[in-house]
């Protein structure tokens, strides 16, 4: 069966909310039922060939084309299935995805993959601020899954993040990991200012010498065994962190944030040098 | 039957069944690897005495383990899975955790049960320890005054058979000794088979019970003793001056079968009368390894 493709006729005048059009919301529903359904849309509804232009079927295979930044909330809550965006993706993609794949062929807004906890999220633009972290009022950020971005990424990647993996191939904004409770952030470019800010657990991966806070204490250089099986369990993953080669490379070891417990590590591997 | 002139005595080994565990120990060099394993496998040739059967089982090339490391693989076997968790955690906290530049890995990974070794240890952090989840499975990082400490949390337990055995009958206890010596050789580095004996080799083969104490579980097989062939209804032929047992124990029955098969195929050589095998009646292990019919399956050359 083919997938379901929506085509966006153009882009629409107010963000939409696309949360409703996952596989486990369209279980069932016939290709007439789909084209019916109500989204949010600003202060109004619209259905959703109002906006998209619909061919195929399948609903675990879902094609958004044409998309732009005004796609709220892509994949919100899935538990299995595919999404594939062609053009950007609004705020809060994936948001407490739990399982299945999306993949963005282009930029993604703030708060992709907020309240992730399991399934693959990759980007091959770049994304806003606040990736993988806690929605304002929420106790925790991502839980569990994997988030792969090509290009760079905005501030407070990952903060009050709870568990997970996000690999980031370009650089990463101010803030990185800040109030992170546990997880892995590997980031290849630079990052931003004060990486780890109040971290509490967790390890931010980097592979270029970050401006430190000073609560921030360096720990030695050190062979930690778990890298290795860190980076091996990347080589099934697509991009640049599959090729980083397995070894008993010696890290730089920052433990912090020693303002809030100082379990946290930032652990600086030049890999590939 | 007879192989080279060795009698193949038509009789069985009767075994029982065990839960095993397969403890993979990666370093830096084979010499921490091995000695971290030769520890955890110390004392513990049977559960009657050690409460723990164990032996290194092969060594791994780097390809085989987690972290690409050259490696060994141990199995520990008890008689429950409860024992096998307390021995678990006793033998690899004092001989792995505390071996420089070791990890500690599960391998049996498709075990039905798997049993807290990992979440245990990691208490010896002192609450600096920290974890990761990777492809689901939880490794703990220990840190310790070489570095960190890397551990599985939890580890597989299986049903397993232990007390696969053979006799090697002898006219001398140096052709006896060289039969074990060679059957110990074949069966070495066989994946899924320990021999948890001295070199794999057992000179004191036990029967149930003692004649004289109410306290003794086990004492010596009185019948296969050479020495005892005028006081004693032995079961030795004339000839036979000495007998060394080996014992086999596996992951399952055909792993100690395919070790049996290789390792009489080797013993049967100058110097051996027979080859016989320990039983009970087939009253108390529900396993029986024929020899006849493990022999014939594959005649050795």
């Amino acid at each position: 069966m083919s997938a379901l493709c929506l085509t966006l006729r153009e882009p629409p005048a107010r963000r939409v909310d696309l949360s409703p059009l996952t596989a486990d919301h369209l279980a069932g529903k016939t290709p007439a039922q789909v084209a019916a359904l109500p989204l949010r849309s600003g202060n109004r509804t619209v259905r959703v060939d109002e906006l998209f232009s619909l061919s195929g079927a399948s609903i675990t295979e879902i094609e958004i084309r044409n998309a732009c930044d005004r796609l709220d909330r892509i994949g919100e809550g899935m538990t299995h299935g595919r999404i594939l965006v062609q053009g950007a993706a609004g705020g809060y993609l994936g948001a407490r995805m739990a399982g299945g794949v999306i993949e963005v062929q282009g930029d993604a807004g703030a708060y992709a993959a907020t309240g992730m906890s399991g399934g693959l999220i990759r980007v091959s633009g770049a994304v806003g601020d606040f990736l993988g972290a806690a929605i304002p009022g929420d106790q925790r950020g991502m839980r569990g899954g994997t988030v792969l971005v090509a290009g760079d990424a905005g501030d407070r990647v990952g903060d009050r993040m709870r568990r997970g993996l996000v690999l980031i191939e370009g650089r990463a904004g101010d803030y990185c990991a800040s109030r992170m409770l546990a997880g892995t952030i590997a980031v290849w470019g630079p990052v931003g200012r004060f990486p780890g800010m109040a971290m509490k657990r967790g390890t931010l991966l980097l592979r270029q010498p970050p401006a430190l806070l000073p609560t921030f204490t360096d720990s030695g250089r050190q062979s930690l065994g778990f890298l290795s099986l860190l980076v091996r369990s990347w080589r099934t993953l697509p991009g640049r962190f599959a090729t980083i080669a397995d070894s008993q490379a010696q890290v730089q070891r920052y433990m912090g944030d020693l303002a809030n417990d100082g379990r946290g590590e930032i652990l600086v591997w030049p890999w590939g040098n | 039957m007879q192989i080279r002139g060795v009698l193949i005595e038509d009789t069985f080994a009767e075994a029982f069944t065990m839960r095993v565990a397969r403890i993979l120990i990666t370093g830096a060099t084979p010499r921490w690897t091995m000695a971290a394993a030769l520890k955890l496998t110390g004392f513990a040739t049977s559960v009657i005495g050690c409460k723990v059967e164990a032996a290194v089982e092969r060594e791994l090339p780097p390809s085989e383990t987690p972290d690409g490391r050259a490696g060994v693989a141990v199995l520990l076997m008890t008689m429950s899975k409860d024992d096998l968790a307390k021995r678990l955690v006793e033998r690899v906290g004092q001989t792995v955790l505390t071996c420089p530049t070791t990890a500690c890995f599960d391998g049996l990974p498709e075990a039905p049960d798997r049993v807290g070794v990992g979440s245990v240890l990691r208490f010896f952090g002192d609450g600096f320890q920290s974890s990761k989840l990777l492809g689901g499975e939880r490794f703990w990082r220990i840190p310790v005054m070489e570095g960190e400490f890397l551990i599985q949390e939890k580890f597989g337990v299986q049903k397993a058979v232990g007390g696969g055995n053979f006799l090697i009958l002898a006219r001398t206890a140096e052709a006896a000794l060289a039969s074990a010596e060679a059957a110990v050789d074949a069966m070495t580095g066989r994946p899924g088979v320990i021999m948890p004996f001295p070199g794999g080799v057992v000179r004191s083969g036990s029967k149930v019970g003692s004649r004289k104490s109410k306290t003794m579980i086990a004492s010596t097989n009185d019948a296969f003793c050479p020495t005892l062939r005028a006081v004693t209804e032995t079961a030795l032929p004339a000839d036979v001056n000495s007998v060394l047992e080996i014992v086999i124990n596996g992951v399952d029955a055909p792993a100690i079968a395919g070790a049996m098969r290789a390792g009489i195929a080797a013993a049967c050589r100058e110097g051996v009368v027979a080859i016989s095998a320990g039983n009970y009646g087939g009253k108390l292990g529900p396993h029986h390894f024929y020899l006849r019919q493990i022999m014939a399956e594959e005649q050795p050359q």
